[in-house]
């Protein structure tokens, strides 16, 4: 959008250096991603632990995973929540 | 006791052999015992950047399978009293050696010298691993390209999961004119990237070629920017402070570095 703008306005196109950056960021998202198979157990008991302050979960049919495509990288999670916990109390209230 | 510091890359090509050689004959020309391993076995290289190729009698593989003693095969070098390079095997079997056997070989080598640098071949296989398996230290070399950068990402994260934390990068190949114009990645913009450490930062330089085809080392030559470039990265693994070179960028980006090493304004 700022690239359209910028042209519309007769503005220079971006320099290529900033076309390196980007590209860089997204494909290191991708690469950092796949050289940790202990990153995403990691991140799973970390999740777990800060989950079951609010309810209780199947920590065993938890699931998490990257996605990735061309264009983006996401994390999903798939949490079968058993039941809430009653004696949540909201502090902030 | 010396200390072991590896020069790795990742992609080929971007200047380690180079470096090796410029910070070994750097530290050599501050008084230093230096000796230089060529871990690249079958693409020996080290011995030509540094002009000894016609010295070679043994190579690493030679020590490591004790067909002769270490003080055997190490080559002395043409200038300095105090600087030795271990070459590389040319033909053998490049599973010769094994990270065990670099592991000795450094800590006998660390009794006799005040440093110990192991250049290693492009990659992550094997001579990868043989050449850090010894190592205290990191320098990571990298151009300001794409691809020399993923692959310096990569290798900071084996790095570190070999238990060689925080190593240091080297930025090789810059062109001030092209930075200058936004067609090339600048000092920061690779730091803000592999957010590690900045040792030093070395211009494209036709003194390399020159240099090279002579076997001297840039960093002897007071005329060649690249060379004091060399002798600032040399100063910095001794430890002492040094500015980096002005490359003629706009000013807040040397500023923003001069604060990256610690330095003021
Ligand atoms: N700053 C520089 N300016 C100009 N040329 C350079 C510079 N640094 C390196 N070169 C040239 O780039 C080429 C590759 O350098 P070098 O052999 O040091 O890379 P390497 O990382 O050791 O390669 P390999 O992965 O094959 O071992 C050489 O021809 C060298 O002269
Ligand atoms: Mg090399």
């Amino acid at each position: 959008m700022i690239d359209f703008l910028r042209n519309i306005l007769g503005k220079e196109a971006p320099r290529s250096k900033n076309i390196a950056k980007e590209r860089l960021q997204l494909v290191l998202v991708h690469d950092r991603a796949n050289i940790s198979p202990h990153l995403l157990e990691d991140l799973k008991e970390d999740l777990i632990r800060v989950i079951t302050n609010y309810m209780e979960i199947d920590e065993n049919a938890l699931e998490v995973q990257l996605n990735n495509d061309d264009q983006s990288v996401a994390l999903v999670a798939n949490i079968p929540v058993i039941k809430m916990k009653r004696d949540y109390q909201d502090l902030r209230a | 006791m010396g200390e072991v510091i590896v020069i790795t890359s990742g992609k080929g090509g971007v200047g380690k052999t180079t470096t090796t050689a410029n910070i070994g004959t750097g530290l050599a020309a501050q008084g230093k015992k230096v000796v230089l391993i060529d871990t690249d076995i079958g693409l020996r290289n080290l011995d030509v950047v540094m002009g000894l190729e016609n010295r070679i009698v043994y190579d690493l593989v030679d020590v490591t399978q004790g067909n002769c003693r270490l003080k055997q095969a190490l080559i002395k070098d043409k200038r300095f009293e105090g600087l030795f390079l271990l070459p590389a095997a040319q033909t053998k079997d490049k599973n010769a050696v094994s990270a065990d056997d670099m592991k000795k070989l450094c800590e006998e080598l660390r009794e006799e010298f005040d440093y110990i640098i192991v250049d290693c071949p492009a990659g992550i296989e094997q001579g990868f691993k043989n050449a850090i398996a010894g190592a205290d230290r990191a320098i990571v070399v990298t151009t300001p390209e794409v691809s020399a950068v993923r692959d310096a990402d990569r290798i900071i994260g084996l790095l570190e999961a070999n238990n060689l934390k925080r190593p240091k990068l080297v930025i090789n190949r810059l062109r001030a004119d092209m930075v200058k114009r936004g067609d090339m990645m600048n000092i920061d913009d690779m730091i803000d990237i592999l957010a590690i450490e900045l040792l030093g930062v070395v211009p494209e330089d036709e003194q390399i070629v020159i240099s090279t085809n002579k076997g001297e080392p840039a960093v002897l030559d007071m005329n060649s920017q690249a060379g004091q470039a060399y002798r600032n990265i040399t100063k910095r693994v001794m430890n002492q402070e040094v500015p980096l070179l002005n490359l003629d960028y706009e000013t807040g980006i040397v500023k923003k570095l001069k604060r990256l090493l610690g330095l003021k304004g």
